[in-house]
């Protein structure tokens, strides 16, 4: 259990982040992950004045604060029409609707969990990071940099024509998964995201244009034999490489079917 | 520090440490329905409702319910007994250390959804486990409350 010696409730991002600089501050999300280590912590600070628990949709684009839950994701509407209920798909296994309604997109986009299901299925589209120091950062460059103390302000994803289909294998529903596997088609382009390998989620584009034209059954047999060639797996308790390089291609070639072309 | 909470529809005042999960805030006011099943955040024993939402008290600083409103089975009695007791027919439960926060979690799924199929019932109630039965019975006791609801 972490132990917390003040608890502050930030005014503005300014105060956030300046407390944040104290290698001994945390942020609090949902506080779920979080509650398992055995941080001392110094200063937990809690943004829930800071207005940022809505998503917000306008023509061009989503807007979600780093405080909105895996619940409301989950549910909201316009969220779930662009991702074709991609979202939805990708979030309801994890733990319960109780977990759900605590769990942040903030802590999970920021912790870059290896086995996150919300990361991978962010990075199937054209998202990005609003960081309070760091700016706008493409979220498939925020999954490679390194754990800062910046402060996560919002997901914001780029409304551009797309397409989308989610799947995971998981040992029993509402354990961590074994594999995830998020397929998106932006604007003409196709790629595919697989995470929980059991490393971070990675995207691979169809560079070698497998999906050009309509997608058939034998387009999306290819393009999911390519992605499992190319995509690193590794091994833990949950699964083996050689299962979870099964696994890409299994649920590669659904998902591509499910999503169709764009 | 201080913190006013509306339990129960009562409102509390008390001084707590900072890092006081809200469990153990409303077992010290006596609220002792609310269980804790797992140090992971996986068992859903804890659950209360948070200005009518479920959440795992368990995960949650007593800190963050100041100004908001909490309801335990204690303030449920009367919501808890119209199924309960169907459940109990069907024999479902064996040590009932579940119970609590299966019976709460189920009053905020019927709350959202009052007619939920038996697969929007599973996923709802994903997150609370039992270490005796196999779900089955839970689910056919609610089945049978919902069906006589009908008529
Ligand atoms: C038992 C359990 C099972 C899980 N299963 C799954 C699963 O199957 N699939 C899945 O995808 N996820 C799973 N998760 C992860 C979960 O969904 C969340 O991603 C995770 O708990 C982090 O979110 P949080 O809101 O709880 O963040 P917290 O625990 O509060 O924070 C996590 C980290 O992020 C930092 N942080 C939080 N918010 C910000 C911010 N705005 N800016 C900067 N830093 C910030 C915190 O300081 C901390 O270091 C699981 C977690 C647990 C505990
Ligand atoms: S005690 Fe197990 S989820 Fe809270
Ligand atoms: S009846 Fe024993 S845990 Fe559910």
């Amino acid at each position: 259990m972490i132990t917390i010696q003040n608890y502050v409730r930030a005014q503005s991002l300014q105060e956030a982040w300046e407390l944040n600089q104290n290698k001994r501050s945390r942020i609090i999300g949902g506080m779920l992950w979080l509650k398992m280590g055995k941080t001392a912590v110094h200063t937990a600070i809690d943004l829930g004045d800071l207005g940022l628990n809505t998503i917000e949709e306008t023509e061009e684009a989503f807007s979600i604060g780093c405080s909105v839950t895996l619940r409301q994701l989950e549910l909201h509407e316009g969220l779930n029409t662009y991702f074709g209920g991609a979202i939805a798909a990708a979030v309801r296994d994890i733990v319960g609707v109780q977990f759900r309604n605590l769990a942040t997109v903030g802590g999970s986009i920021f912790g870059r969990f290896g086995f996150s299901d919300v990361l991978t299925v962010f990075l199937a589209a054209d998202s990005y990071v609003e960081l309070y120091q760091g700016g706008i950062v493409a979220l498939e460059e925020f999954v490679k940099m390194k754990k800062d103390r910046d402060v996560l302000v919002r997901v914001i994803v780029k409304k551009r024509g797309g397409r989308f289909a989610y799947h995971a294998m998981r040992n029993a529903r509402t354990d961590f998964p074994v594999l995830t596997c998020a397929v998106g088609c932006v604007e003409g382009t196709y790629r595919a995201v697989i995470g929980a390998r059991p490393a971070r989620a990675r995207v691979l584009y169809d560079e070698k244009n497998l999906l050009a034209g309509i997608i058939t059954a034998d387009s999306a047999a290819a393009f999911a034999e390519y992605v499992a060639k190319k995509m690193p797996t590794g091994s833990n308790h949950r699964g083996s490489a050689a299962y979870r390089t099964h696994l890409v291609r299994v649920l590669t070639e659904r998902a591509v079917r499910e999503m169709g072309g764009c | 520090m201080e913190i006013t909470v509306k339990l129960n529809g009562r409102s509390v005042s008390a001084l707590i440490e900072p890092d006081l999960l809200l469990i153990d805030f409303l077992r010290a006011q006596g609220c002792l329905s609310v269980k804790r099943g797992c140090e992971t955040a996986n068992c859903g024993l804890c659950t209360v409702l948070m200005d009518d939402v479920p959440v795992l008290s368990c995960s949650v600083l007593a800190a963050r319910a100041h100004g908001h409103s909490i309801t335990t089975l204690e303030g449920l009695q009367t919501e808890a007994a119209d199924f309960v007791g169907f459940i109990a027919d069907q024999g479902a439960e064996q040590c009932g250390f579940c119970n609590p926060g299966f019976v709460m979690n189920t009053i905020a799924l019927l709350r959202e959804n009052p007619d939920p199929t038996d697969d929007e019932i599973r996923a709802y109630l994903a997150g609370n486990l039992c270490r005796c039965s196999g779900y089955e019975g839970q689910l056919r006791g609610i089945r049978n409350y919902l069906n006589s609801r009908k008529g």
